[in-house]
């Protein structure tokens, strides 16, 4: 029934036409990223076993609800990991297309939820085939376009939005729309394009030389990024399993029904634990991994509580049954992107 | 020709994402006139690429002649579509558009049609023309489907020509027939009302 093409077979196709150079699969993969890796996969294998056992328990034992979102969640993990992999594999400009696309689509459900006029479309145009391509083709060029890519949405195409929309000559609701819009650019194409930019960023290690001295970190940026999406998703889920043990006091229930503080503090705890055992994969002393993931747990939150409010505001449950039949990606995304550019700006800042 | 179908289809699928929904029916090869609102130049086009390949060879879009016979491009795509052109200019009393649909669909295609006649520039769907009602009652035995598309009107709006790529929806309803001894008001304002009604399904 379905002609468009997912993600996966887009990642396919690229593994078809791509032999990956040796030296920069070797530059990618190091042992960490390896290790890291080779754990999440064993773990999704056993969460999948656990989901199918859960799938086939008789009825009234479990919420057949609870059952069907655990193992919506593993298949989004699976994909996420196979298509971080397939990037991986083919090299860092991979991993930036392959992030371009899931901008690319996330956009697309944010813009199709927000009600736009048809003074906007030209705006729309703008915003899907220039400024979106463009902020991936900077983050594809490295880290010299740093001081380009940084700014280029908050800046320019946030100044140029109102005015194109301006100039369409619709003035009824200006601000609102202009906002959706700069909103929806800033969340789903500017944040997480910061995800796929961890790939080109030198760091140092502390402690080790002074200055210009200072020794470079030998890791893999790779594992690092895989280091942050990890963590991301295991606070999302210990927040979830720490709100449904203790969860008390719930933080916005006009919001979110489902998340409480004892599920926020409870998760961002765990959070740190993990940031401390895999000290390992960053360059990062252990206060400061800690550190990160604690922070990468509380913009995790913010993100989805954000997204929520959106939604609430549009009267829809998730951004999946905005139009029936596609899986809302935003909906698994919202997390990371809010994650993604305080992790870089903090990562940069530390090591 | 072939080609350029699938290609169109294709492209079709991917700019607007769409879902395709049969909402109490399902894909057949009989003959059907699937009949929906109209908001975009691309509504006929996503339509038709919505439908299984086999139907796409025997559904036939209904589209303007003024319109489709000019230039070079809009000729050859309404010759991949095998559209059916009507001229508005010069409609005659003894070789009316629906008699030449009826003789051109013979006993093999379907057709697909708008019958609001033009694009809709409001968010109200605008009054059928009676083209539908002849179609019911000179051939009772073909199945009026009603189809409601979304969305695709906010990715190519009428005046504009470049497309933004936002998620749109095809929704198609259960037939409906002439009544025995309805009236063309009532006939035209309930099928109105079934494709608004899938609207909200």
């Amino acid at each position: 029934m379905h002609g468009v093409p997912d993600i996966s077979t887009f990642g396919a196709v690229w593994w078809l036409f791509q032999i990956p150079p040796k030296e920069q699969l070797l530059e990618l993969l190091d042992n960490y990223t390896m290790w890291l890796l080779g754990g999440v996969i064993l773990l999704l294998a056993i969460l999948s076993v656990v989901g199918r056992v859960l799938r086939k328990k008789p009825e009234g034992t479990i919420n057949p609800a609870v059952s069907r979102m655990f193992n919506r969640r593993i298949r989004a993990w699976w994909l996420m990991t196979a298509i971080l992999v397939s990037g991986f594999m083919l090299g860092a400009t991979s991993t930036v297309v392959l992030f371009g696309l899931v901008s690319f689509w996330a956009l697309r459900e944010f813009i199709t939820m927000t009600p736009t006029r048809r003074g906007d479309h030209r705006a729309l145009f703008w915003v899907f085939f220039v400024f979106t391509p463009a902020q991936y083709v900077l983050v594809g060029m490295g880290q010299e376009m740093y001081p380009f890519y940084s700014i280029m949405i908050p800046l320019y195409a946030s100044l140029f939005v109102p005015t194109r929309i301006a100039i369409s000559g619709d003035h009824r609701r200006f601000l609102e729309r202009s906002a959706k819009i700069q909103v929806g650019l800033l969340i789903c194409v500017y944040a997480l394009s910061f995800a796929p930019a961890l790939l080109d960023v030198e760091f140092y290690l502390d402690g080790e030389g002074q200055g210009e001295e200072r020794a470079l970190w030998p890791g893999s940026p790779a594992g690092l990024l895989f280091y942050f999406i990890l963590i991301v998703e295991l606070s999302g889920v210990a927040q979830y399993a720490w709100g449904k043990m203790l969860g008390k006091h719930v933080i916005a229930p006009e919001i979110n029904a489902s998340r409480t503080w004892e599920g926020l503090f409870g998760g961002a705890a765990t959070a740190t634990i993990f940031g401390v055992l895999l000290k390992w994969a960053t360059p990062f002393t252990v206060w400061e991994s800690a550190f990160m993931a604690m922070i990468i747990a509380v913009m995790g939150f913010a993100g989805e509580m954000t997204l929520s409010a959106i939604k609430r505001d549009r009267g829809v449950s998730d951004y999946g049954t905005l139009v029936q039949g596609h899986a809302g990606l935003l909906d698994r995304i919202d997390s990371l992107c809010f994650a993604a550019p305080v992790f870089f700006h903090l990562a940069k800042f530390f090591a | 020709m072939r080609l350029t179908g699938h290609v169109l289809s294709i492209t079709a699928k991917l700019l607007t994402g769409a879902t395709v929904r049969w909402v109490d029916c399902q894909p057949d090869s009989c003959q059907r006139v699937y009949f929906a609102n109209h908001t975009s130049h691309l509504d006929a086009l996503v339509l038709w690429s919505s439908l299984p390949r086999q139907l796409r060879a025997i559904t036939r879009p209904v589209a303007a002649k003024d319109y489709w016979d000019k230039g070079i491009v809009r000729p050859y795509i309404a010759s991949v579509f095998n559209a059916l052109l009507i001229d508005r200019t010069k409609i005659k009393v003894h070789k009316s558009p629906v008699q030449l649909m009826i003789q051109e669909i013979a006993d093999q295609y379907s057709l697909i049609v708008f019958p609001e006649g033009s694009r809709n520039m409001d968010e109200e769907m605008g009054e059928f023309k009676s083209g539908l009602y002849y179609l019911g009652k000179k051939r009772p035995d073909l199945e009026l489907m009603p189809v409601y598309i979304d969305n695709v009107n906010r990715v190519l709006p009428r005046g504009e020509f470049l497309p933004v790529p936002l998620l749109s929806c095809i929704t198609i309803g259960p037939p409906i027939w002439l009544e025995d001894g309805e009236s063309k008001k009532d006939f035209l304002s309930r099928a109105r009302e079934a494709v608004q009604r899938l609207k909200d399904t």
